[in-house]
């Protein structure tokens, strides 16, 4: 893929399975965003990029580019695509808005709110709604957790992995964080302008890999099973 | 007229282009010019020019990423002293500053559709154009044209603007596109509120305005253009936090 004259990414050949979830990984400025630029139709490319024939394609992207001050409830923005309340309702509870009782949104109120008013990853949970609301069987997910802090991260990832659970739903993630690829992904793309390595993640994500993807010594600390740690 | 560049203003403000909005009437200046000289409605005269200006600016919008603004502002003041010079001497002042008293019985229907049609149109893409400005990229990945859809708001800029050089001349029609939309962004809750404010505040500027300058004796352009100022810095005060 050509930007401007530059060449971006070259050299990407990999394949997923219907089901499967994704993580890409990679350093800034090494093309991720821009793969699904291109898996999306948004961007032009050379070579081929094949989709099973009933693929319905929902994106999440990393953010809006939305001021503070649009003034665009979250119903407004959902009602770009749907027109259905009671489809907005559930995907709108579907992303966790009910399940916690925070006291400023609930699923009536989080409706009535300014996009602008939401916090990181208030708008995250949105975008996902407004994603789910097509009902797609895959979902490309632009580096869900930029800019949220630790608390909100946790919950876009049980999303996340609620999803998963969902028959027929392949997932693509990008993400910085390792530890997250390794729970979640069954296959991982490692990107640095071109393929670094594709697979399952104790595979394609190792010493060598990663200094091919981040430089210096990156060290790869393999941590211990979870319910090990809840025994303190 | 205040209502549909009420309206059609409330998508400029979303999408920073607010003083491309001011700058485009500048251009009407030269086709009105021309228009006189040969004997045509100037408003036919405005909109060929405003035309023109309208695709050049959507397709460098559409090369580049970014408005390349020093060279819209170059063209666009060329144009206006264009059009001071071609402009004949007695019609000058009111190329520049418009006339509510000169508007025919043909100019005031035409304004109703250009009005109507505008409206019309505008609420017909109003959710693809919305859509674009929040994230060009779920747009596009809609497969919403969203070049087209761009295409079609500036051209439907360049007419209001034509239309609304009668009343409020070359220099002053820019305001009654940007400053009730403006004002209505202080102040509205909601897109739907939004886009109401901005036709109510369009329609009360030009309503008030024009009674003031008709008991004054004064110009219609400014004193619209004051009254939409006024109505912002009240706006100001009470703004949504």
């Amino acid at each position: 893929m050509v930007f401007d004259n530059h060449l971006i990414l070259k050299n990407i050949d990999f394949q997923i399975e219907r089901d499967d979830t994704l993580a890409i990984i990679g350093p800034n400025g090494a093309g991720k965003s821009v793969l699904f630029r291109a898996l999306l139709g948004l961007i032009p490319y050379t070579g081929v990029i094949e989709w099973a024939k009933d693929a319905k394609i929902g994106y999440v992207p990393q953010k809006l580019a939305v001021g503070k001050d649009l003034p665009l409830t979250v119903k407004e923005f959902l009602r770009f695509k749907e027109k259905n309340n009671a489809k907005i309702l559930e995907a709108i509870r579907s992303v966790g808005f009910l399940e916690k009782s925070e006291h400023l949104h609930n699923d009536k109120r989080v409706l009535g709110t300014r996009l602008g008013d939401l916090s990181g990853g208030e708008l995250q949970r949105v975008l996902i709604a407004y994603a789910l609301l097509a009902d797609p069987n895959v979902l490309l997910f632009d580096e869900p957790t930029a800019g949220i802090d630790v608390s909100g991260e946790e919950t876009i990832y049980d999303l996340m992995h609620k999803l998963q659970k969902k028959a027929d739903l392949t997932i693509l993630f990008i993400s910085h964080e390792l530890q997250v690829v390794n729970h979640y992904a069954n296959n991982v793309l490692c990107l640095n302008k071109e393929e670094i390595s594709f697979g399952p993640p104790m595979k394609a994500v190792n010493k060598e890999t990663l200094s091919k993807l981040y430089g210096e010594e990156v060290h790869l600390h393999k941590h211990l099973e979870r319910h090990n740690l809840n025994e303190h | 007229m205040g209502a549909s560049s009420g309206f059609l203003g409330s998508f400029m403000v979303l999408k920073r282009m607010s003083l491309v909005g001011d700058a485009l009437s500048h251009v009407a200046l030269p086709g009105i010019a021309l228009a006189l000289t040969f004997g045509i409605n100037p408003m036919f005269g405005a909109l060929a020019a405003l035309i023109l200006a309208t695709l050049g600016i959507w397709y460098l919008g559409e090369r580049s990423e970014v408005y390349p603004e020093a060279l819209v502002g170059v063209f666009f003041t060329a144009s206006l002293s264009i059009g001071l010079l071609l402009t004949p001497e007695p019609e000058l002042l009111e190329a520049l500053f418009g006339n509510i008293d000169k508007i025919g019985l043909m100019d005031g229907i035409l304004t109703l559709f250009g009005s109507i049609l505008i409206f019309v149109v505008t609420a017909a893409i109003s959710k693809k154009l919305l859509l674009g400005v929040v994230s060009e990229d779920l747009a596009k990945s809609q497969k919403i044209n969203i070049a087209k859809v761009n295409l079609i708001y500036l051209l439907l800029v360049a007419l209001v603007v034509a239309l609304g050089v009668k009343f409020l001349g070359t220099l002053l029609t820019g305001a009654m596109v940007i400053i009730p939309a403006a004002t209505a962004k202080n102040l509205a809750k909601s897109i739907k509120s939004f886009h109401y404010l901005s036709v109510g505040l369009g329609v009360t500027s030009s309503v008030v305005g024009i009674v003031l300058a008709n008991n004054f004796g004064i110009s219609s352009g400014p004193a619209v253009v004051l009254v939409s100022v006024g109505l912002f810095i009240f706006s100001f005060i009470f703004r949504q936090k």
